[in-house]
């Protein structure tokens, strides 16, 4: 089993957004890096596919040099190896990152590396475009299932899984196939200090790609307009459970 | 014309659709065209209810091997469609699906997408605004191609059925379909067991964050939840930790809930985890740090050990019920 997984570094942010004058991004100056939630569970995946069944597992960025840090943390966890395609720090619209990874896909098919099963995770943390991972499968013409939250491999047969509405949907693929993983599917593990060692001496293959607009345009950023409200404190400690009854009776909130 | 995609469940119209309709209704206003749908293997019914949401043409699809949702079989025949009818704008709802099918159709037709727009202003240029960010940042933007591919962030119109809906114009359309566009479809579809209250359903959600510290812990959240007839939530620190399983999970990568009363119990309210709240019609916190940023955005809060405040709480509850 040869299996890939694709994170995106987004900011980690607090309480609040704050973006730059211009609009342009977030103000990332005192904040962290992380990747989706999603994202996380895939490469958890991943490593629990390569546990139970053997073969490698290789994590792939499309970012800032910086975003080694993100290639590292999933290789702490287990991932054998990573791909950083190197931007200048501009954010890519979906399409063109969808065909980088494509690019980057092929050559390591030319170089003999061809996986078996591409992981996505379902959306993104920050642009939500939920179409990276579809237009990589389209593209390969690989079978896609979106939104997994269980996966099962028997005899090169994907079987997923998915919610829908109280339902769960049960898909089969056969590998090749591109999966985009939902959060749930796994509680995703932490790294040891064994394993960041580790981590520090995988290989990372660096291949620039520069700069590639696409048909969705960003002009700005903005923060929604948030509705003030004027917090009532009810009191301190548990003294201020009557007055916690008295809301729950006024809002009509307790069964008789 | 705009072309707006259907979705159904076995003939059940999505409500996302019926808001996608209105929109698309006064986006063809504006546009001065007209609005068109699409229904693919559903009932007739369904072309009755897109009529009265605005749709002028509804285009049935049907095909053989069509019974269940299948993307690719559902984006192949929508890019069909648009090859016989070109549509100047096609859209879905920013739903699961619909996003999955215009992400499909997308890549089909080497188009962009914008996905989960909430406004879309057509002059110049075609420009929308989409969430971002799970609903916290808005994007505006230019949106490229032809035709124009988007979908309609969920709950950001309100469906408007027209008073005095006409009878639809039906056209069937067969689309073809390969072996390839049927490679993914549902095997089956088994429901998901849930004990007790939904927490999209609840009036109340108790939910518990890295304060509540263990497990263990819930089981105070367990017991008020139990006296309202509520459900609990968890923030991600709870479910990563493994505290609570992450169906409870309240937030971007969880669940949207929006009920009578939230009670956000040890959670400090990270943007994350305030997206799948705001939308509660009330917002009580109980926290031992004033400073919190949650507590400045809710309506009332406790400044308190959630250990000890949700146990008097259940107590008061008892004793003027008299258990
Ligand atoms: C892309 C992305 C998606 C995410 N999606 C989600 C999501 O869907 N849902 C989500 O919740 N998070 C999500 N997160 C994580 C989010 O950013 C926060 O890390 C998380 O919400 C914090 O959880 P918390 O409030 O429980 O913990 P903390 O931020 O650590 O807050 C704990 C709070 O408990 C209080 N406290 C401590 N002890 C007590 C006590 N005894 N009694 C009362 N109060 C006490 C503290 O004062 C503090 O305010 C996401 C993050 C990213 C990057
Ligand atoms: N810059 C990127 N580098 C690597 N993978 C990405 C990148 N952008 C998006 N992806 C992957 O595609 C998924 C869907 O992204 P999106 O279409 O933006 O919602 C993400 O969860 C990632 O797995």
């Amino acid at each position: 089993m040869n299996i890939l997984v694709c994170v995106k570094r987004v900011p980690e942010t607090g309480a609040r957004i704050v973006l730059t004058e211009d609009g342009q991004r977030i103000d990332t100056r005192y904040l962290g890096f992380t990747v989706s939630p999603h994202e996380e569970c895939a490469v958890e995946e991943a490593v629990r596919q390569i546990e139970k069944h053997g073969g490698q597992s290789t994590v792939l960025t499309l970012g800032p040099p910086e975003a080694v840090e993100q290639l590292r943390a999933a290789m702490s966890i287990g991932i054998d190896s990573a791909i950083l395609l190197e931007t200048d720090g501009e954010e890519w619209p979906p399409m063109p990152t969808a065909e980088a990874i494509v690019e980057a896909i092929r050559q390591q098919a030319e170089a003999g590396n061809t996986f078996d099963l591409l992981l996505f995770g379902n959306e993104s943390a920050d642009a939500g475009g939920y179409q990276v991972g579809v237009r990589v499968a389209q593209a390969l013409d690989l079978p896609c299932v979106t939104g997994i939250k269980a996966l099962e491999i028997r005899d090169g047969v994907a079987v997923v899984r998915r919610e829908a509405g109280g339902f769960w949907e049960v898909f089969e693929v056969p590998l090749p196939a591109v999966l985009t993983i939902k959060e749930g599917i796994n509680v995703p593990r932490y790294p040891s200090l064994p394993g960041r060692l580790r981590a520090k001496k995988k290989p990372v293959l660096e291949i620039k790609v520069g700069t590639r607009a696409g048909g969705l345009q960003k002009i700005r950023l903005r923060t929604p307009e948030e509705e003030a409200s004027q917090v009532q404190i009810l009191g301190e400690g548990p003294e201020a459970a009557p007055k916690v009854v008295d809301l729950l009776e006024e809002l009509g909130l307790i069964p008789s | 014309m705009i072309l707006a995609l259907i979705e159904h469940d076995r003939g059940e119209v999505n409500p996302a659709s019926l808001e996608l309709l209105t929109f698309g209704r006064k986006l063809a206003g504006s546009m001065g065209t007209s609005l068109h749908a699409l229904v693919i293997a559903g009932p007739k019914s369904l072309a009755e209810e897109a009529a009265a949401y605005g749709a002028e043409v509804v285009h049935m699809a049907a095909h053989e091997q069509l019974e269940d949702y299948a993307p690719e079989a559902w984006a192949r025949t929508l890019t069909q469609l648009m090859d016989a009818e070109k549509p100047e704008v096609v859209m879905a709802a920013g739903t699961d699906r619909g996003n999955e099918v215009l992400a499909h159709t997308a890549a089909m037709k080497d188009l962009p997408l914008a996905t989960n727009c909430t406004e879309v202003r057509v002059g110049e240029a075609f420009e929308v605004t989409r969430v971002r960010w799970g609903g916290s940042l808005l994007e505006d933007a230019r949106l490229l191609g032809e035709p124009r591919l988007l979908t309609l962030a969920p709950f950001s119109t309100a469906a408007e059925r027209l008073p005095d809906p006409p009878e639809p114009t039906l056209r069937s359309f067969a689309p073809t379909l390969s072996e390839r566009d049927l490679r993914v479809r549902m095997k089956e579809r088994l429901p998901i067991r849930t004990e007790g209250v939904s927490l999209t359903d609840a009036p109340v959600v108790v939910s518990g964050g890295r304060g509540v510290g263990s497990a263990e812990g819930f089981a105070v959240l367990e017991e008020l939840a139990g006296l309202l007839g509520g459900a609990v939530g968890a923030s991600r620190v709870a479910t990563n930790n493994g505290w609570r399983p992450h169906a409870d999970q309240v937030g971007q990568t969880g669940s949207k809930v929006a009920p009578e009363l939230y009670i956000a119990c040890g959670i400090s309210g990270a943007i994350q985890h305030w997206v799948g709240c705001k939308n509660s019609k009330h917002i009580l916190v109980i926290n031992t740090d004033p400073e919190a940023p949650i507590v400045a955005k809710a309506d009332y809060a406790v400044i308190g050990d959630l250990h000890e405040v949700l146990p008097a709480v259940c107590a008061e509850i008892r004793r003027r019920r008299g258990t």
